[in-house]
């Protein structure tokens, strides 16, 4: 397959703005830029792209919610969060294309009227971010940014802003608390973002690869897109392979890859010859799929279906000798970590799930402790304030779905059944 | 007192923004860096003035971060190993156990000749290419005992 988000990774200099220009780029901006911003709008609709940050929202849709008031001001925020472990696509982009994520935020700009835009970087990107930095101010040096961007009317400035370690950073609405200076909480919902973001004014927050995948849209049209893989859930898409391979990496694949495709055609098969166990297959909030579902479709219905989820894309691959228990914890861990303490069920909850999973790991476990789990899981889910105690439950109950009798195996016999 | 540098960095920080407080975390970011690692109450202070806060503001937006470290000065080198998934399943247990004993620390610690000090962090976007460690500002990838040897005799 033609490679689009990710063509010019390995290139040299692939982060120079020359080097962009010379591999075709800057030409959509200026394209779209001769269109009405509502034209771009439906191209993107029509496209059928969805957000690649986890929550899979139709993004022209998204776009179409900013209200058309030429006086109002508005922003673009783009997420480069990039928390959810397991995850590392858009680093790959801004390392070595920061062009085409600035290229997709000129673009959407323009579309949405924005005349401003962060892009909202983790603080442990620090390459990441002198890459921006310098790829910004070649872009204000050509005209590409700035006032009248390529001879036109309409202007644009991008900053950064840089997050200094807080997962939470990434859920869109604690983005923009942060950006505004205060603890990064989410907010509630209604008001959306669309109507009343950053500063009160209607904002677009997108992740860095759904960015990316603008420029194409422009160049190569909505049905280009639309037609690759499944009709819901179509175009490019990143998988962030991890764990037990032969090569972890990033790959540009079709929505609607198989986990079979991937990890056996793409990736060179299992690491070593101990057989398949699990597939974490979007990030660990994603409840876990076993060897007999390697036939699953990775694409944000297919997976929905299979009581799992696309998320960003992230997928962990464990074999024969990872222990679900241990796997569980370290999941379980991360969240209660990075639990923003705002709503009582997962400030509290989640650590205390932590507890009762660390014992049953480090060979302490109690007689009852899993349906203790259960029982906690149940009083979390449904009842936080964001996704994020969700998904701490989603991704326990998926390991204790799948592998019950390692959780009882350790509680009853004070050590591992995988090691 | 914030650095010369420091406050031109804070000067820069708030020309981004429609507001002064929106600036607050590139300005700890670089109260932090000029004081080679860590946060004082006198560097959040000061801030507090610069951006028309309270001093509990400044100090809020600070302890809700992991990455400052408020009153806890870390050494020369900050070596962070990440400990989520799947560095975990590529051996990242390994990986601090050996820190540990080449620096004879234990995690959290800083050796006594104020060079090094040892974390364990979440992921930090680099799991393609496990187990990792950052070092200051730098990643390093792929990691095996002799990697980390190297790079350790590698740091002054
Ligand atoms: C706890 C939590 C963490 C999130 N982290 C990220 C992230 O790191 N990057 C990201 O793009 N979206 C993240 N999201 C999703 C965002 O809230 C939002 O849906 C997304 O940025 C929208 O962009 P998209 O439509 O282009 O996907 C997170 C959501 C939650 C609830
Ligand atoms: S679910 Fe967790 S992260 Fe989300 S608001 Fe509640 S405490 Fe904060
Ligand atoms: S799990 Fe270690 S970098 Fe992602």
């Amino acid at each position: 397959m033609e490679k689009v988000i990710l063509k010019n990774l390995g290139k040299p200099d692939s982060h120079k703005l020359e080097n962009y220009v010379a591999s075709g780029g800057y030409k959509a901006i200026q394209s779209a830029l001769k269109m009405r911003p509502d034209n771009i709008v439906q191209m993107v609709k029509d496209s059928g792209l969805r957000g690649r940050g986890g929550a899979g929202f139709s993004t022209g849709l998204k776009w179409s919610f900013i209200p058309k008031d030429p006086t109002i001001q508005k922003y673009l925020c783009c997420n480069a969060d990039e928390g959810e472990p397991g995850t590392y696509k858009d680093r790959g982009i801004m390392d070595n294309d920061p062009h085409i994520l600035l290229e997709g935020m000129m673009i959407t700009s323009y579309a949405i009227g924005a005349s401003v835009g962060y892009i909202y970087i983790r603080g442990e990107f620090v390459f990441g971010a002198k890459r921006l930095e310098a790829a910004i101010d070649e872009a204000y040096a050509k005209g590409y940014l700035g006032k009248n961007i390529f001879g036109s009317n309409f202007s644009l400035d991008i900053y950064i802003h840089r997050g200094y370690g807080a997962y939470i950073c990434g859920e869109e609405t604690a983005l923009l608390e942060s950006i505004e200076g205060l603890r990064a909480q989410p907010r509630k919902k209604p008001p959306f973002p669309a109507l009343a973001g950053l500063y009160g004014k209607p904002t677009v927050i997108n992740n860095v690869e759904t960015l990316a995948c603008i420029p194409a849209i422009i160049e190569k049209g909505p049905e280009w897109f639309s037609k690759m893989g499944p009709e819901k859930s179509p175009g490019p898409k990143i998988f962030c392979v991890s764990g037990h391979v032969k090569k972890p990496g990033l790959y540009e694949l079709p929505m609607g890859t198989t986990v079979r495709d991937l990890i056996y055609n793409h990736c060179g098969g299992m690491l070593t010859d101990k057989p398949l166990k699990a597939v974490i297959p979007g990030g660990v909030s994603a409840p876990l799929l076993t060897a007999r579902e390697l036939d699953t479709a990775l694409d944000f219905d297919s997976l929905a279906a299979k009581g799992s989820m696309l998320g960003s894309g992230a997928v962990v691959v464990m074999d024969e000798s990872a222990c679900m228990v241990k796997s569980a914890y370290i999941i379980n861990r991360f969240f209660s970590h990075e639990s923003c303490g705002k709503c009582t069920p997962c400030r509290d909850g989640t650590p205390w799930l932590t507890r009762v999973l660390k014992r049953i790991e480090h060979g302490e476990g109690r007689p009852g402790d899993i349906e203790l789990l259960e029982s906690l899981c149940t009083n979390i889910f449904g009842r936080t304030f964001c996704p994020l105690g969700d998904g701490a439950v989603m991704a326990l109950r998926g390991h204790l779905k799948n592998f019950r009798e390692e959780f009882q195996f350790h509680i009853d016999h004070k050590r591992c059944m995988a090691s | 007192m914030l650095s010369e540098e420091a406050k031109k960095e804070i000067e820069k920080a708030l020309r981004k923004y429609p507001n002064k407080r929106s600036a607050v975390m590139d300005a700890l970011r670089s109260a932090q860096k000029a004081r080679g690692g860590h946060l004082e109450k006198a560097d959040m202070d000061e801030i507090a003035v610069i951006l028309e806060m309270q001093a509990v503001e400044v100090n809020a937006a600070a302890a809700f971060y992991t990455m400052y470290n408020i009153d806890k000065p870390v050494g020369k080198y900050h070596i962070q190993v990440c400990r989520n998934i799947s560095c975990s399943l590529m051996g990242a247990e390994h990986i601090i156990k050996h820190m540990e004993r080449t620096l004879n620390i234990k995690t959290g610690e800083t050796t006594g000749d104020k060079k090094f000090t040892l974390s364990t962090v979440e992921c930090l976007g680099s799991c393609g290419t496990a187990p990792m460690m950052q070092i200051n500002d730098d990643f390093h990838e792929n990691l095996d005992e002799a990697k980390v040897e190297e790079i350790l005799k590698g740091l002054e």
